[in-house]
C-alpha cells in the first residue's frame, strides 16, 4: 500500500497579525502541505482580528485543525495572567467582533491528535492552565501526557525542538530555518513551533514549522513579511505601543 | 534481537553480499541495488538489551549526518531502514587503504606525511564548510583513495550545528578515541570544528614518530593530563624530522583551540608550503617545558571547566577564511592598487582569522639566461616577492596569517584559478583591468576568466580613475 505523504503546517501565536500570517499562507503554499494546524492565540497584541479569524475560518472549513489559546480564551473569561497592556488589546478586540466570530472562538478545543501527533496551545499535561513549555521539565511532562510521536505546542513564542538524546534528560534543540531535521517515530519529540505574529528573539520574520509525517521530518521556517506595516496598523489603531515595537524587533 | 542478514537475501531492494564486518556495534554488508552506480555497503546495528546506547545513537547520528553532507571526502549516502523496524544505512563503498595501515609502517617519510595530512585537512575543511564536526579523527577512520584524497568514515561520534545533537547528554562525559580526543572534548564541549584539528595533529605526530603525544591513558584523569601537559616535541624523538613541521604539529595540538589552526585548510596550506611556514618558539623546543612552566598551565587548565566556545563550524570558518589578493606588481603605485590594497584591508579586518595570501603570476622566465643577478630567474621572482611584501605591509598582519607568492605561468588567470582550488581559498580579490592583456584565443581580460571559472567567490576591485571616468 503507498502511504500518501502527509506535510502539516504549524502556525501558532497568530495574534492578530495578518502581514505575517498571510505570508506564512504563501510560503506554505510552496510546501505542498497536506494540512493546516493552527496552535491558538489568533487575536491579542495585533490590529486585525477580524481578517485573521476569517482567514482561519477558511482553513477549517478546508479540514484545518484549530485550537484555542489563552488569549482568545480571554475573550469570553477574564484572565488575570494577562498583562493590564494584553487585556486592554482583548477589550479593544471583542467590540469588533460579530456574535459569529465570538461563537467561531468559543467552539476552538484546546488539543487534538491525529497522525501520531499531539497538538495543544500551551502544555498538554493540563491544556487549560496555559503553562509555558519553556524547559527541559516542562516538555518531558507534555510528552508524557501527549501520548504521541510528536507533540507540537505553541504558547511559547521562541522555535525549539526538545528530544530524548542518549541520556536520560531531554535536550533542548534551536532549530535553524530551512534545515529539515529527521524527527524518527523511535522517539518522542516536542515542537515550539514558533509565532507566526509576534516573535520575541529580535529576529522580525515570522516563525512557523512543517511536519512531514510520512518522512518523519520537521522543518522549522522564518518568514520575513511587511513588519513596518503591521506595527503602523497598531499604532494607527491606538494600541500599546510596546506591541508595536515588538513588531520591529525590540 | 539478532539484527544479522544472510547473503542472498534481498532488503528494502538492495540484495545483501559478503559480511565484510561482524564487530560489537554491528555488521558490515556490501550490497548491490538498482539506485546507484557505484560500490555499496550496508550497515546494520546490533540491537537490543546488553548493547551500549551509543551503538544505536550513533548509528542514527552517522545516518542523519551522512543524508545531509555532499563531499568527496565522505561516502556517499544512498538510503536509511526505518529505525523503528529495520535500521540499516546504505552508502558508498570506498576503495582505500585504511591509515591505520599505514600507522604500522610509521615513522613515514616526511613526503608521504605531508601528503596525507593535506589530504585529511582537506576532508576536515568540506566537512567544516558544511556545519558538521567528526570528533572522532584517528587513523581508523580515516581510508586513503588510490588517487591521495582522504575519505573520513564513521561518524557515530559526531556533531551537525543544524542539527539535533542526540549524544550530547552522553557526551557530558568524555567519550571518544582517549589518543586523540581534544582536550575540550574531555571537557564535554562538542561543537568546536577545532577539536578534529587537534586529533589530526596527535595523527601526524604519530605518523611522524611512531609515538602518540599523549599516550593512551584508560582514566579521565590520565586524559585531563592534556589540558595542560607538554607533549615531547617531535624532533625529539625523529631528529631529522624539519622545524617547519613541528612548528605545524605542535600547533595544531595546543591545549587551547584558539592557539591552534583555526581552519584545517590553513593547516593543509601550512603542509603544502613549507617555505611559508613562520617558525615559533615551538619549531626549536627541543625538550618537555620545565616544571613550573607545567605548574603554570595546570593552574589555568584547572580553570577551564564550562568553557563557551564559538559559534557553529561554518560561522567559525567565516571568521578563517583564505584569502587570495592577486596583486600587479609592476604598477604597484596606480589608483587601481592602492584601492585592492583598501578592499582587501576591509576584507581582513572584519575575520580575526583570516589568513592572506598575496599573489602574483609572471610570465616563465628561462634559468640561467640574465647576466645580473636581477635579470635571472630567482632574481626577478625576488624582486617580485619584495614588492609583494612591501604591498601587504599596511595590513599589519602577524606572520602566520600572510604569505606571499609568485607562479610562472603563461596562462595567467588558469594559475590563478588552480591555485585558489588547490589552497581552499574563500575569495579572491583582484583589479578589475588587472592583467588587461587578453586571454590567448579568447579575447576576454584574466580577471572576466577568473570570475567565470574560480570556484570561490571573487571580489572584483575597480580603481578610482575607472570610477571618474564613469561618472563623467
Amino acid at each position: 500500500m503507498r502511504k500518501t505523504r502527509v506535510r502539516i503546517a504549524l502556525l501558532s501565536d497568530l495574534h492578530a497579525n495578518l502581514e505575517a500570517l498571510d505570508a506564512c499562507l504563501r510560503h506554505a503554499k510552496q510546501q505542498s502541505i497536506g494540512r493546516f494546524a493552527i496552535l491558538g492565540d489568533l487575536i491579542g497584541y495585533g490590529a486585525d482580528p477580524v481578517s485573521v479569524i476569517e482567514r482561519v475560518g477558511d482553513l477549517v472549513a478546508g479540514g484545518a485543525i484549530a485550537l484555542k489559546g489563552n488569549h482568545d480564551e480571554a475573550l469570553s473569561r477574564p484572565d488575570a495572567s494577562l498583562t493590564p497592556e494584553a487585556l486592554a488589546v482583548i477589550d479593544w478586540t471583542r467590540v469588533r467582533l460579530s456574535s459569529e466570530h465570538l461563537a467561531f472562538i468559543a467552539a476552538l478545543p484546546l488539543m487534538v491528535r491525529e497522525h501520531d501527533a499531539c497538538f495543544v496551545h500551551a502544555s498538554a499535561d493540563a491544556p487549560h492552565e496555559w503553562r509555558y513549555v519553556s524547559d527541559d521539565a516542562a516538555a518531558a511532562r507534555s510528552i508524557e501526557a501527549a501520548d504521541a510521536v510528536w507533540c507540537v505546542v505553541g504558547h511559547v513564542h521562541d522555535q525549539m525542538l526538545y528530544y530524548q538524546g542518549a541520556g536520560r534528560r531531554l535536550m533542548a534543540f534551536t532549530p535553524s530555518s530551512g534545515t529539515p531535521v529527521p524527527v524518527g517515530r523511535h522517539r518522542r519529540w516536542l515542537a515550539v513551533a514558533g509565532s507566526v505574529g509576534q516573535p520575541r528573539d529580535g529576529n522580525t520574520a515570522a516563525a512557523y514549522a512543517v511536519l512531514d509525517t510520512t518522512a518523519a521530518s520537521l522543518t522549522f521556517f522564518r518568514v520575513p513579511y511587511d513588519h513596518a506595516s503591521a506595527a503602523a496598523k497598531i499604532r494607527a489603531a491606538g494600541l500599546p505601543e510596546r506591541f508595536a515595537l515588538r513588531l520591529e524587533g525590540h | 534481537m539478532d539484527t544479522r542478514l544472510s547473503p542472498g537475501s534481498t532488503l528494502d531492494g538492495f540484495t545483501i553480499g559478503e559480511c565484510v564486518h561482524d564487530g560489537g556495534m554491528g555488521f558490515i554488508y556490501r550490497v548491490t541495488g538498482p539506485q546507484a552506480d557505484f560500490p555499496m555497503m550496508m550497515k546494520v546495528p546490533r540491537i537490543g538489551q546488553g548493547q551500549p546506547v551509543e551503538g544505536i545513537v550513533g548509528f542514527e547520528m552517522e545516518a542523519m549526518l551522512l543524508e545531509r553532507i555532499r563531499s568527496a571526502h565522505v561516502p556517499r549516502f544512498v538510503a536509511a531502514g526505518d529505525l523503528s523496524q529495520t535500521p540499516y544505512l546504505v552508502t558508498e563503498w570506498i576503495e582505500g587503504q585504511l591509515l591505520e595501515g599505514l600507522v604500522r609502517h610509521a615513522p613515514l617519510p616526511v613526503e608521504q606525511l605531508v601528503a596525507i595530512g593535506a589530504a585529511i585537512g582537506d576532508a576536515l575543511d568540506s566537512l567544516h564548510q558544511q556545519d558538521a564536526i567528526h570528533l572522532d579523527i584517528k587513523p581508523d577512520n580515516i581510508l586513503i583513495r588510490p588517487d591521495g584524497r582522504a575519505v573520513l568514515i564513521d561518524f557515530g561520534l559526531s556533531h551537525h550545528a543544524r542539527l539535533p545533537d542526540l549524544l550530547a547528554e552522553e557526551m557530558r562525559r568524555a567519550v571518544g578515541s582517549a589518543p586523540y580526543i581534544s582536550p575540550e572534548q574531555v571537557l564535554g564541549v562538542r561543537n568546536d570544528p577545532r577539536s578534529d584539528i587537534f586529533a589530526l595533529g596527535v595523527t601526524l605526530y604519530e605518523l611522524a614518530t611512531a609515538e602518540l603525544p599523549f599516550g593512551s591513558p584508560q582514566s579521565v584523569s590520565g586524559l585531563r593530563d592534556r589540558l595542560w601537559l607538554e607533549p615531547r616535541p617531535p624532533r625529539a624523538i625523529r631528529p631529522d624530522l624539519p622545524a617547519w613541521l613541528q612548528e605545524i604539529i605542535l600547533r595544531a595540538i595546543e591545549p587551547v583551540a584558539a592557539r591552534r589552526y583555526p581552519s584545517a585548510a590553513q593547516l593543509a596550506y601550512d603542509l603544502r608550503h613549507p617555505e611559508q611556514v613562520v617558525l615559533t618558539d615551538r619549531a626549536d623546543r627541543q625538550g618537555r617545558a620545565g616544571v613550573f612552566t607545567h605548574l603554570k598551565r595546570w593552574l589555568r587548565a584547572a580553570g577551564r571547566e564550562g568553557e563557551v566556545m564559538a559559534g557553529a563550524p561554518a560561522r567559525q570558518l567565516e571568521q578563517a577564511p583564505i584569502v587570495i589578493a592577486a596583486v600587479d606588481v609592476a604598477h604597484l603605485d596606480d589608483d587601481l592598487q592602492l584601492a585592492l590594497q583598501a578592499a582587501v584591508r576591509r576584507v581582513i579586518e572584519h575575520a580575526a582569522g583570516a589568513r592572506l595570501t598575496a599573489l602574483t603570476v609572471i610570465k616563465p622566465t628561462a634559468a640561467f639566461d640574465g647576466e645580473s643577478l636581477d635579470k635571472t630567474a630567482s632574481g626577478i621572482h625576488l624582486e617580485h616577492l619584495v614588492r609583494l611584501r612591501h604591498w601587504a605591509e599596511p595590513m599589519n598582519l602577524p606572520p602566520e596569517r600572510l604569505s606571499v607568492h609568485v607562479l610562472e605561468a603563461s596562462d595567467k588567470a588558469r594559475a590563478l584559478i588552480e591555485y585558489a582550488q588547490a589552497n581552499h581559498a574563500s575569495l579572491i580579490v583582484i583589479g578589475a583591468a588587472h592583467y588587461s592583456e587578453p586571454v590567448l584565443g579568447l579575447g576576454r581580460s584574466v580577471t572576466t576568466a577568473v570570475v567565470e571559472q574560480a570556484s570561490c567567490s571573487v571580489y572584483v576591485v575597480k580603481g578610482s580613475a575607472a570610477v571618474l571616468a564613469a561618472q563623467d
